[in-house]
């Protein structure tokens, strides 16, 4: 006979506002092998978890149900306590009164007796749980970061400095990411790549990084602690352990004219190149795509010129296997393109720029050296507008969030404006300043006081060109609304950041989730913020959500201290939520029947076979069998299996179809 | 006499829909009290003899849920389930029960609002439909055709 505790928490007033807990409780109490039913304000709690601990030990309970919040929450918390009493955490089942009943229903008798149906079905299934052992499995104690801007830097240093190995991949020739673009840094207007560079080159040189540039991840197969990684190595065309990074190459290459990426398309590159001068490694590659001899079949100038031999037109993708044990995400995140704002002009005007193209002409290492030319004739312009939340904010557009970086850099860059041409006028369009951070809001009242940025609170509705200018016409909303023309030389859109092109790509080869923005997604907005859903990725940096440096950087090294802390133990374990195929007594041995259906349905390889022998030596019967390193516990070939021989442990028949009976049955 | 309130089971998997509806929950989106929700680790998983199984126990309509396609934590799950769900409505239709009390669908754990839609929507086919009472004049006759061979 079962003797089961339910426990029916408040969860302060989230579950106790709308749902009658006490009733609740009496009615669990009711239950068939209920032998104890109480409630509690925060069973969550330290005497909470004390209240089970101490009624599994005088009620001898053997199975318990806690009716809280959603077991995706807190599971791992009830069966550490009941296993502290000495009841094995399996037998403990969670029902999800909260986020399933009291915060999606009014105060009603039909609330109350949905919890009352919610607790009954997991009584009917914690009466067919069993006890079960933690799987003990070893961890490679490498970790593969995705990334090479800020965040995969940030957290490759910190897991490299640990002692453990780590292989950080970037698609781009170059680590450095964003940050290598930037001009100045807010709020201190600190060098972006002054501070950033040292970083790229101690990631190049640090012992226990694999530093592989221009390649991807082709697929990711296992779980925590014991992935496979294939990564794809991009042909580089370059032999880089005979090239030098002279530069012969790029100096000859006739292909003069393809829009730089790293200068946001204000510049040009040759097809052999380096992204920037600071590049890490600084060794070119070919981009296949603009090379006259891939193109055409002619040219082969580079190889001419290369004086070590190091081109190599005839090299393919490689695709390198690598174990690792955690994989952190650091794939940062992309602005809206041209075509997102026809009302601005921007792709129809050279002089309506981003932010990150204002960045690149800003900066020392840009196309004008860091003087403010505008793109159309390279004069200095006298009026510039920046506009914030362009695209921000703004569901018309489809993007309701804040992009959160573009107040402040907004600020830098009119400031920035001001420090370089005196005698130009700046006007900032904003709907709100949102400043919140250290120093943050002083830098834009320094703007705005000291520079004398005009800031406007208001929307502009259009940009369009006459006799050679830019009319912004917007309204200023501080004044009544009214309407306000800018003739302006140079317009600079502070442009949503939104996610990489191929972040739901990538999110389905990691199994990991992302948001309706295709922002990879944290576990718990608020305690776990590095971590996936999926055990053993964890994520840092804008991939999640636009961030800016000092968060990322924050971000990066608590990724990279999650990892830490896994490869700081021996082993690891694993919930044993597997499934076994069932044995029995000789001469029937199992009810499988050797069909191996389940075979072709398991994703994972991790059915085997194993052959039944007698004393002589001959095969009896080949039973189908469960690899528990390889199994995930998914279930499919549960429902699979057409004579109920294999089950799933945590999710069994018994546990399910008592679930589903309890549901209805009053 | 009262409306009639059917009565929903929801089978979903643990990683899409049943965080979807956590979010459903944490949003704050109010939804019908009707449904109650069965936690499964994958679509994959959901033996359809469950759903019979509901249908006998009283069920008068029923809700499976999980990853979009691509989405499944366990890589292909959701496609087998896809799958036989595919034969299993046509099997189900064949054999005379009402596949429009069957709700097959997607939800994704960023998707907390459809969720609430795919329940209230859901409610409001099954209460036009009334209560299943005809399953078990449907379970029946199948159970003495095949005892009649």
């Amino acid at each position: 006979m079962s003797r089961i505790g339910v426990f029916v928490c408040h969860c302060g007033e989230n579950i106790s506002a709308t749902v009658d807990v006490e009733k609740v409780a009496q009615a669990a109490a009711g239950f068939d092998d209920v032998v104890h039913s109480v409630d509690y304000k925060y069973m969550c709690s330290d005497p909470g978890q004390t209240l089970i601990k101490q009624a599994i030990k005088e009620h001898n309970l053997t199975g318990v149900v806690v009716a809280a919040c959603s077991p995706r929450m807190h599971e791992p918390t009830f069966r550490k306590a009941c296993a502290e009493a000495g009841l094995n955490g399996y037998m403990c089942e969670m029902t999800n009164l909260r986020e399933h009943c009291s915060w999606v229903h009014d105060r009603t008798e039909e609330t109350t007796e949905k919890a009352i149906d919610l607790v009954r079905m997991l009584v009917e299934k914690v009466k067919n749980n069993k006890p079960l052992e933690p799987i003990l499995v070893p961890i490679t104690k490498t970790a593969l970061v995705i990334g090479g801007g800020i965040a995969g830097i940030q957290t490759s240093l910190d897991i490299a400095n640990c002692g453990h190995k780590v292989i950080l991949v970037e698609k781009e020739p170059s680590i450095g990411g964003h940050m290598s673009q930037l001009s100045e840094t807010f709020p201190t207007l600190d060098c972006s790549q002054c501070i950033l560079t040292p970083r790229m080159v101690e990631v190049a040189q640090h012992p226990n990084i694999e530093l592989i540039t221009y390649a991807e991840l082709d697929s990711l197969e296992g779980y925590i602690g014991n992935f496979k990684a294939k990564i794809r190595k991009k042909a580089k065309s370059v032999d880089h352990s005979v090239c030098t990074g002279c530069g012969d190459c790029w100096g000859k290459c006739p292909s003069k004219k393809i829009p730089s990426e790293f200068n946001a398309g204000l510049g040009s590159r040759t097809a052999i190149y380096v992204p920037f001068p600071q590049a890490v490694p600084n060794k070119p590659v070919i981009d296949k795509s603009n090379c006259n001899y891939y193109q055409k079949g002619k040219c082969k100038i580079c190889e001419k010129f290369c004086k070590p031999g190091a081109i190599r037109f005839d090299q393919e993708d490689e695709i390198v296997e690598a174990e690792v044990g955690a994989v952190v995400v650091t794939t940062g995140f992309d602005v809206v393109k041209p075509e997102f704002f026809p009302e601005y002009g921007y792709g129809k005007y050279k002089d309506v720029i981003t932010g990150l193209q204002f960045e690149r002409l800003a900066s020392a290492s840009g196309p004008t050296l860091g003087e403010i030319r505008r793109p159309s004739d390279e004069k200095v312009p006298e009026k510039v507008v920046f506009i914030a939340c362009a695209g921000s904010r703004d569901p018309a557009k489809g993007i309701n969030y804040c992009s959160k970086i573009c107040c402040m850099y907004t600020a830098k860059h009119a400031m920035l404006y001001q420090h370089k041409v005196h005698t130009g006028k700046s006007f900032v369009f904003y709907m709100d300043i949102r400043a919140a951070g250290k120093n943050y809001d002083e830098f834009v009242r320094r703007a705005i006081e000291e520079d004398k940025v005009n800031y406007i609170r208001g929307r502009v509705s259009t940009v369009y060109e006459k006799d050679g200018k830019l009319i912004v016409k917007g309204a200023d909303t501080l004044m009544n609304g009214e309407p306000i023309e800018i003739e302006a030389d140079m317009v600079v859109l502070a442009s949503a950041g939104i996610s990489n092109p191929g972040s739901e790509e990538l999110a389905q080869k990691l199994h990991v989730s992302y948001d309706r923005y295709k922002f990879f997604a944290e576990a718990h907005p608020k305690l776990k913020p590095v971590e996936t859903n999926t055990a053993g990725i964890f994520l840092a940096g804008a991939c999640q959500a636009p961030k800016d440096i000092p968060e990322t950087v924050g971000m990066a090294s608590g990724a990279a201290s999650k990892v830490a802390a896994l490869f700081s133990q021996p082993e690891l374990k694993r919930e044993p939520l597997i499934a076994v195929v069932n044995r029995q007594m000789p001469p029937v041995f199992s009810s499988c029947v050797g069909c191996f259906l389940c075979e072709t349905a398991c994703p994972y390889n991790a059915i085997g076979r194993e052959e039944i022998k007698d004393r002589n030596g001959n095969v009896i019967k080949t039973l189908a069998r469960v690899n528990e390193g390889l199994c995930q516990g998914c279930g499919t070939c549960v429902a699979f299996c057409r004579t109920k021989s294999i089950d799933i442990q945590g999710f069994s028949n018994e546990q399910m179809y008592s679930e589903v009976m309890a549901l209805l049955n009053d | 006499m009262n409306e009639f309130e059917p009565k929903i089971v929801a089978f979903v998997c643990n990683w899409c829909t049943y965080a979807g509806a956590d979010l459903t929950g944490t949003s704050r989106i109010k939804y019908a009290t009707n449904v109650k929700i069965v936690r499964f680790p994958c679509t994959g998983r959901i033996d359809f003899m469950l759903l019979l199984k509901a249908f006998s126990e009283g069920a008068d309509g029923i809700i499976i849920s999980g990853c979009h396609p691509n989405d499944c934590h366990y890589t292909s799950g959701n496609f087998h389930a896809r799958r036989r769900w595919v034969m299993f409505r046509s099997l189900l239709d064949f054999m005379g029960i009402d596949v429009r009390r069957i709700q097959f669908s997607w939800v994704s754990a960023a998707e907390g609002a459809k969720w609430a839609e795919i329940v209230n929507s859901t409610v409001e086919t099954v209460r036009e439909l009334g209560p299943y009472s005809d399953y078990q004049k449907v379970a029946d006759f199948l159970k003495t055709e095949v005892e009649n061979g």
